[in-house]
């Protein structure tokens, strides 16, 4: 069955009645029936809750084959924690059958790939998928299709029950002995720990991973003890380099700053743009760099943005302390400058993936977005973004909050070169659509801008300002023309993967793809 | 195949940007960051035994990039290395609007090089006359020569003084002032407006100093020149901006213009425009300033 962004949806995948993309805001005011974890009670006072190993807490939290173990991604590439637990869980407890939840997989978790190839792992359940786990799953050796959702479609699969998860595994820079979490003050530190609140509430059991133990109570805490069943001292929960680096650069790429400038030029010519006006933006060259001309603008004008929100960066850190930005909510942070500065600076605050972009729950931040500035590694005519498969067709991307930004936000800009090496970005058909061109408004490319035409109020605010823009077409065309029109991709029957748009329905799939023959 | 559209002897050139031509990831699409002018190098960026690939790799850009509305110059190897005559092929056979003589130092150094380019023009069937030239002025000797090199040829457009080698011969430094080639510009730019040809200043090379970059060339814009060389695409915004009409220039050359044109047709030659007596001696300025303010986008109509 075709859905709303014309994506031929399997009919067996309806199991349970799942519906396909009907286009935005589709669910809206619909009752829904949450649903409750099962947990332990510990009436008798506990002085720690400290056990000596991961598979001790495994062993106390029931672990057993078949069950769904979740983790979060703030330890970005620099995670060990995902690795140490299903090593835990596979080699040493014996388990198999098991499923992945997790907020994002990357290159840190190659080996997990092993344990999909040999069957022990069946079901994978993310945000991000790259490296290793994103080609075995794309050469069907999952079991069961992965499903990829965004940071606010996770939240609401968990409190819908559409995923339950046995056991949440918090990856926590510090903890004291009886599980409250932060951030900051260990020696792995990631700043927000905003993705893995939702684990913590809405699990049966939840195990605190860390590599500092600090004295009770470790306040204000990020993670409550009221949610932790056991905690396991580890040497080293990632890779402090790995994690968040020094500071995030402003790009100096002549190309970049142009399309940033282009990007602030268009936000200017908005009527949100105005005293209090809020923003999104991602850590992408170009989107970074669009700070740095937005302020121009802002000085400019005279106006200041009222708050910010998203995955965090230094150089809006920086906005914060000239008191140029009034508020910065927090639910991941890029780099060092961000990780020393949440509840720190006075202003930046911490919020859940649920308070951040749950399009389920009665009011995530994303609701109150004026622009969100967003990349993508394929855009086509139909503004419909892909930031999940590659132009092999292999998972090696995430969407993130990008489906949820775009969706809530009241303009949404995507910036990106028009061609990447032999790759055109603005295409006739996205491999898959990971953000429906229904919740993409701007497209900025170094060849040019285009606007979608279901926004005719934003044609006049480009045209009222001079700023020249052409049919989106007209920039496929020139891709097209620079590097060649691509082949379809070949691909087979199996669905590897299901994308769900954030209010749950399926927005597409991603087939096996046929082995390359030359 | 892009057929380039035939070049303009004086066109609108405040900025032109060096490129070197050896690099496909630079020249494949300079023209997006609204240049007027790109200068694609074969001289001082190309080591000495890259020669051959930079001209392979400037023949193909040219023959295959839509630069569009964008003007290519080539700035070819010195008339004192083996290099220059097989530079002119290359230009001429790929279809650069325009070749910069580097190092020119007498209106013989002109002769020679539109003698090699006719002769290139003809091997490739390239309509003669069709390929522009400019000169750069490196020495004392061609500031000194500046009227003849300027008057030196009818394919001639423009002038630009180069301050590296210049500044060595005359043993100075750049100075925040100008004062270093405060002569030999002005010399420059009498010789160029003498000789009814086009002026341009120098490059800037300290990327990060941007005040400096602005002040030279709001002094350029004040001592006449027509526009500046380039090393950075983040230099041409300023440039625009400095070298831009003001509201009020472009409203008065829109009434000029009009009023001429309306005389014209009525056979009167002097008129009056609120109150000021106009002539024809008036026009081609105020041509000049609504090609420039259409350029920066202050001026939509058709009058220009």
């Amino acid at each position: 069955m075709k859905n709303a962004v014309g994506r031929d949806i399997p009919e067996y995948l309806f199991a349970g009645g799942r519906e396909v993309y009907q286009g935005k805001n589709y669910m809206d005011g619909r009752y829904m029936q949450k649903v409750a974890p099962r947990t332990r009670r510990y009436e008798k006072p506990q002085e720690s809750k400290i056990v000596a190993t991961l598979a001790d807490a495994l062993r106390q939290c029931g672990a057993k084959s078949g069950m769904t173990f979740s983790f979060h991604h703030h330890l970005r590439n620099g995670d060990y924690v995902v690795n140490m637990v299903m090593k835990a869980a596979i080699d040493e407890l014996g388990l198999d059958n098991l499923t992945i939840a997790a907020t994002s997989l990357g290159e840190a978790h190659d080996p997990v790939a092993e344990y999909i190839e040999q069957g022990k792992i069946v079901g994978i359940q993310t945000s991000g998928i790259r490296g290793r786990i994103g080609e075995v799953v794309s050469a069907g050796k999952l079991k069961t299709p992965a499903i990829i959702r965004s940071h606010g479609g996770r939240p609401r699969a968990i409190e819908m029950g559409e995923v339950h998860i046995d056991i949440a595994f918090i990856a926590a820079p510090t903890s004291d002995c009886v599980g409250n979490c932060r951030g900051i003050g260990g020696k792995s530190n990631c700043g927000s720990m905003g993705y893995a609140m939702m684990d913590a509430k809405c699990a049966d059991h939840v195990v605190v991973v860390t590599d500092c133990l600090v004295d009770f109570p470790n306040m204000p805490a990020s993670i409550e003890a009221i949610d932790v069943d056991a905690v396991v001292k580890v040497e080293s929960i990632g890779n402090p380099k790995k994690i968040a680096s020094a500071a995030a650069r402003i790009s100096q790429n002549p190309r970049d700053l142009m399309m940033a400038e282009n990007v602030a030029r268009i936000i200017a010519s908005t009527p949100y743009f105005k005293e209090g006006f809020s923003f999104q933006t991602g850590v992408g060259g170009p989107s970074l760099a669009a700070n740095l001309f937005l302020e121009k603008v802002m000085d400019e004008r005279g106006i200041k943005m009222g708050w910010s929100i998203g995955g965090i960066c230094g150089p809006m850190v920086e906005l914060l302390k000239k008191g140029k930005v009034g508020k910065i909510i927090d639910v991941q942070d890029f780099d060092l400058d961000a990780v020393n500065s949440i509840n720190q600076t006075p202003n930046h605050f911490e919020m859940s993936a649920s308070q951040y972009a749950n399009p389920a729950n009665k009011g995530a931040m994303v609701n109150k977005l004026d622009f969100v500035v967003l990349a993508a590694l394929e855009i086509d005519t139909g503004f419909n973004v892909n930031v999940l498969t590659g132009s092999d067709g292999v998972l090696r991307g995430a969407p993130g909050g990008h489906p949820d930004a775009a969706a809530g936000s009241k303009c949404c800009i995507i910036v990106t070169p028009l061609v990447r090496g032999r790759m055109a970005t603005v295409c006739e058909h996205v491999v898959t659509v990971t953000t429906p061109g229904d919740c993409v408004d701007v497209l900025v490319t170094d060849y040019g801008i285009a606007v979608n035409p279901q926004r005719p109020d934003l044609i006049e605010c480009l045209d009222a300002a001079g700023i020249p823009h052409v049919p989106i077409e007209a920039l496929q065309k020139k891709a097209y023309s620079l590097v060649g029109t691509p082949d379809d991709l070949e691909w087979e029957d199996q669905v590897v993967a299901v994308l769900e748009a954030r209010d749950g329905t399926i927005l597409d799939v991603v087939r096996k793809i046929k082995p390359l023959k030359l | 195949m892009i057929p380039r559209p035939t070049p303009e002897r004086f066109r609108l050139r405040r900025t032109m940007m060096f490129m070197n031509a050896q690099k496909p990831g630079l020249i494949k699409d300079a023209y997006i960051y609204g240049v007027d002018s790109i200068m694609l190098d074969l001289e001082d960026a190309v080591a000495e035994n890259q020669k051959d690939a930079a001209r392979f790799s400037l023949y193909h850009a040219l023959k295959t990039i839509d630069y569009g509305d964008t003007e290519v110059i080539v700035r070819i190897n010195g008339l004192d290395t083996p290099h220059w005559q097989e530079d002119i092929r290359v230009c001429v056979a790929g279809g650069a609007d325009g070749i910069r003589i580097a190092k020119c130092e007498s209106a013989q150094d002109v002769k020679i090089v539109e003698e090699h380019v006719e002769k290139a023009e003809r091997e490739f069937g390239v309509e003669v006359g069709r390929t522009l030239l400019m000169a750069a002025l490196e020495s004392p000797k061609g500031i000194m020569n500046a009227y003849e090199i300027c008057a030196a040829s009818d394919r001639m457009f423009g002038v630009a003084i180069s301050g590296g080698d210049f500044r060595k011969c005359m043993q100075t430094k750049p100075t925040a002032d100008g004062i270093d080639m405060l002569f030999a510009r002005g010399q420059m730019l009498l010789a160029a407006r003498a000789a009814g040809v086009q002026c341009f200043d120098t490059v800037f090379t300290d990327l990060d100093d941007m005040e400096g970059f602005i002040n030279e060339v709001r002094q350029n814009k004040a001592m006449g020149f027509d526009g500046k060389s380039l090393i950075n695409p983040k230099q041409i915004r300023p440039v625009h901006e400095i070298f831009a009409t003001t509201e009020k220039e472009v409203a008065q050359a829109e009434a000029w213009v009009s009023a001429f044109r309306e005389a014209q047709a009525r056979g009167v030659g002097v008129f009056t425009v609120n109150g000021k007596m106009v002539d024809a001696a008036f026009i081609p300025g105020a041509e000049r300033t609504l090609r420039l303010a259409k350029a920066c986008g202050m001026y939509e109509g058709d009058l220009v």
